[in-house]
């Protein structure tokens, strides 16, 4: 016969007392893995939370880079080149230039290699009359764009095709013209190729053609009276003063105007709202560690107490059981068991109840992690049943922590008399 | 060649809230190999005493007990233990039987004490049959008479093959068929050659003794 055969006789005989220690024993260890289950899934939601944060703020600052870009295009984040003797007050009274320069220039600016521009848009643009409709419209001409770069670059404009016209979406819906129809202007015969979205611009009553077609049209051959010139690199607010100079040793009859300087405040408010967007990231981020601190700190007084608590309870129950086994301890005495053995008896029972203990405790904190939830939405974070780290450390900690309740009373009976018994009739 | 239980000028005194009791006074007393020696005496008069204290189990105030040649209080306590589980053999009144064991472990419960090479199991159960209880193997003690008890107690006691038993009071519990029985089995243990320390008050227990020794206050007559 063996000692462990002893004690498993003994759990079976006295079940109620080894129940109630192992509940002892189960409920410390359930308030630990539940503990640390919260935290788990406390993480697990902050990494939800904050992935999708992300994901929202990529998304919305890839909107914002678009929108940019498309900006730029429309208004121009950019600079105006115009003939040097073009009175501005009557470009802004007429929008449009009245002096013209060589379409050549274009070229010649792109050729030059100018590292601050990147994008070069000549044009030949005219208030006139639409004759066939009696209406003042904005005549366009363009030819797309002339690269800088390489061919391969991405084009910020698309060129309009000879015998098509982009309209303007006041201009289309007055004139009741919308995609694939035909009209004529200045008498010749157009396909409208595309009506453009609602500016609020002036771009909603401009007619936009192929830039030779303009120049035909409006009787100046080879001739424009705009480029613009679109910096994409943005990289500083003062970039004019950067421009300027190089324009003016390449193109030297030209002035240079900024251009559409609203497009900058509102590139600018888009910066600020993404900076909100990242602030209110952070922000959501140490709310969650304040969040997770404050679950942490709970438990870090919630588990120790109960720990303690539980593990007084075990001490006194096994006190219970050591006074209840005087008798049996006198007669192992005398048997000729040595006190060690005593000891042995009584640990190892502490032992098992912190194994059955460790193991409903698992269980019981785990099932309880797993249910909880802070929010009740269907997408938080689920919590596997099997944490075998922390099942393992259990698996240690509580017949540790039941041997050390026991140690007292196991050491009471180990030195217990055993004559003290055996005398007593 | 020296006894079997060698007890000499034995003295114990108790602590007590008034001053010490004294419950052995100068007791000697020598018990050979099959020797049945029957200890006699009133309620108080020591008996339980002297036989703790030749058990191993009560170190005395002053005086010596030797086993086979062995000074027992000279032994560091684990080792008084072992030797008592290998040499001495104990029967109580109240049999003292572990609750939760059931006949068979009860009987082996001495192996415990005991790395031996025997057969303890094999052993365990032919005791059992000795003393009729092979159909009561798998019963706890609440289930048994205070016969059957005290004949498994008997059972536990021998399986170490002690050659000293000591019995306090063996049959004070039990009818007359029963006490009987006892006290044949311990006398055929002596027959066998072992030595048997019995102490009661009651007279029954006296013609089944080789030798009756009276004690009063203390001190053997
Ligand atoms: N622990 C103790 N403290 C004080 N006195 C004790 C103690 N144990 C025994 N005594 C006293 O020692 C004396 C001898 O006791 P013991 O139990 O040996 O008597 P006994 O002969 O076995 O009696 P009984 O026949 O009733 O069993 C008694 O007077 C008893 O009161
Ligand atoms: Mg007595």
């Amino acid at each position: 016969m063996k000692l462990s055969h002893l004690i498993r006789r003994e759990i079976l005989h006295r079940k109620l007392g080894f129940a109630l220690a192992t509940v002892s024993a189960a409920v410390a260890v359930a308030g630990l893995v539940a503990a640390r289950a919260m935290l788990q899934k406390h993480d697990a939601r902050t990494e939800q939370i904050i992935t999708a944060r992300e994901a929202q703020t990529r998304a919305q600052m890839a909107r914002m880079e678009d929108d940019y870009r498309k900006m730029m295009l429309k208004m121009g984040f950019n600079v105006l080149i115009l003939p040097k003797d073009q009175n501005l007050g009557d470009l802004y009274a007429e929008d449009y230039a009245s002096k013209y320069m060589p379409e050549e220039y274009a070229t010649r600016l792109a050729r030059s290699r100018v590292v601050t521009i990147n994008h070069i848009l000549p044009s030949l643009q005219q208030k006139i009359q639409w004759p066939e409709y009696a209406r003042t419209v904005l005549l366009m001409g363009v030819r797309g764009e002339v690269y800088v770069q390489n061919a391969r670059q991405q084009p910020l404009l698309a060129p309009v095709a000879a015998g098509t016209m982009v309209l303007g979406h006041e201009l289309a819906k007055n004139l009741k013209l919308e995609a694939g129809q035909q009209t004529k202007l200045m008498g010749r015969e157009f396909t409208v190729a595309r009506i453009n979205p609602e500016r609020g611009n002036k771009d909603d009553i401009t007619v936009w053609i192929n830039l030779a077609e303009a120049q035909s049209l409006l009787d100046k051959p080879g001739l424009i009276n705009g480029i613009l010139a679109l910096d994409c690199t943005c990289d500083t607010l003062d970039r004019l003063a950067r421009i300027r100079p190089e324009i003016a040793r390449i193109l030297p009859d030209t002035q240079i105007v900024e251009y559409a300087s609203q497009a900058l405040a509102r590139a600018e408010a888009r910066q600020r709202a993404a900076t909100e967007a990242q602030a209110s990231l952070q922000r959501e981020k140490e709310g969650r560690t304040r969040l997770r601190q404050e679950r942490e700190a709970l438990a870090a007084v919630l588990v120790p107490v109960i720990t303690a608590g539980s593990g007084v309870w075990l001490g006194l129950l096994a006190l219970a059981n050591v006074r209840e086994r005087r008798d049996e301890i006198g007669i192992l005495r005398a048997l000729g068991l040595r006190s060690r053995q005593i000891l042995l008896i009584f640990l190892g029972k502490a032992v098992v109840i912190g194994l059955a203990g460790a193991g409903l405790g698992y269980a019981l904190g785990r099932g309880l992690g797993m249910w909880w939830r802070e929010t009740p939405d269907a997408a938080a974070p689920t919590l596997g049943f099997w944490d075998v780290h922390l099942l393992a450390l259990v698996l240690v900690a509580a017949p540790l922590l039941a041997a050390l309740a026991s140690w007292l009373p196991a050491l009471i009976a180990a030195q217990q008399d055993p004559a003290d018994v055996l005398r007593e009739a | 060649m020296s006894a079997r239980l060698q007890i000499e000028n034995l003295g114990k005194s108790y602590a007590a809230p008034h001053g010490r009791v004294c419950a052995l006074e100068a007791v000697s007393l020598a018990v050979q190999a099959g020797e049945f020696v029957a200890v006699r005496g009133p309620s108080g008069c020591g008996k339980t005493t002297l036989l703790l204290a030749a058990g191993a189990l009560l170190q005395p105030t002053h005086g010596r007990v030797l086993v086979n040649g062995q000074d027992l209080y000279a032994l560091a306590p684990e080792r008084r233990a072992r030797f008592r589980a290998a040499h001495i053999g104990f029967v109580f009144q109240q049999f003292h039987l572990v609750p939760y064991l059931d006949v068979l472990d009860n009987i082996l419960s001495p192996a415990l004490a005991l790395k031996t090479s025997d057969p303890v199991r094999s052993r365990a159960a032919e005791l059992a049959c000795r003393f009729g209880l092979q159909d009561r193997l798998r019963h706890v003690p609440a289930a048994l008479s205070t016969g059957e008890r005290q004949r498994v107690a008997l059972a536990r006691a021998l399986l170490n093959r002690p050659r000293l038993l000591l019995a306090d009071e063996p049959t004070g519990n039990l009818d007359a068929h029963n006490g009987e029985l006892v006290l044949r089995c311990l006398a055929e243990f002596a027959r066998d050659g072992g030595s048997v320390l019995l102490v009661t008050h009651e007279a029954r227990a006296e013609k089944s003794a080789t030798r009756v020794v009276q004690m009063e206050a203390g001190r053997i007559q």
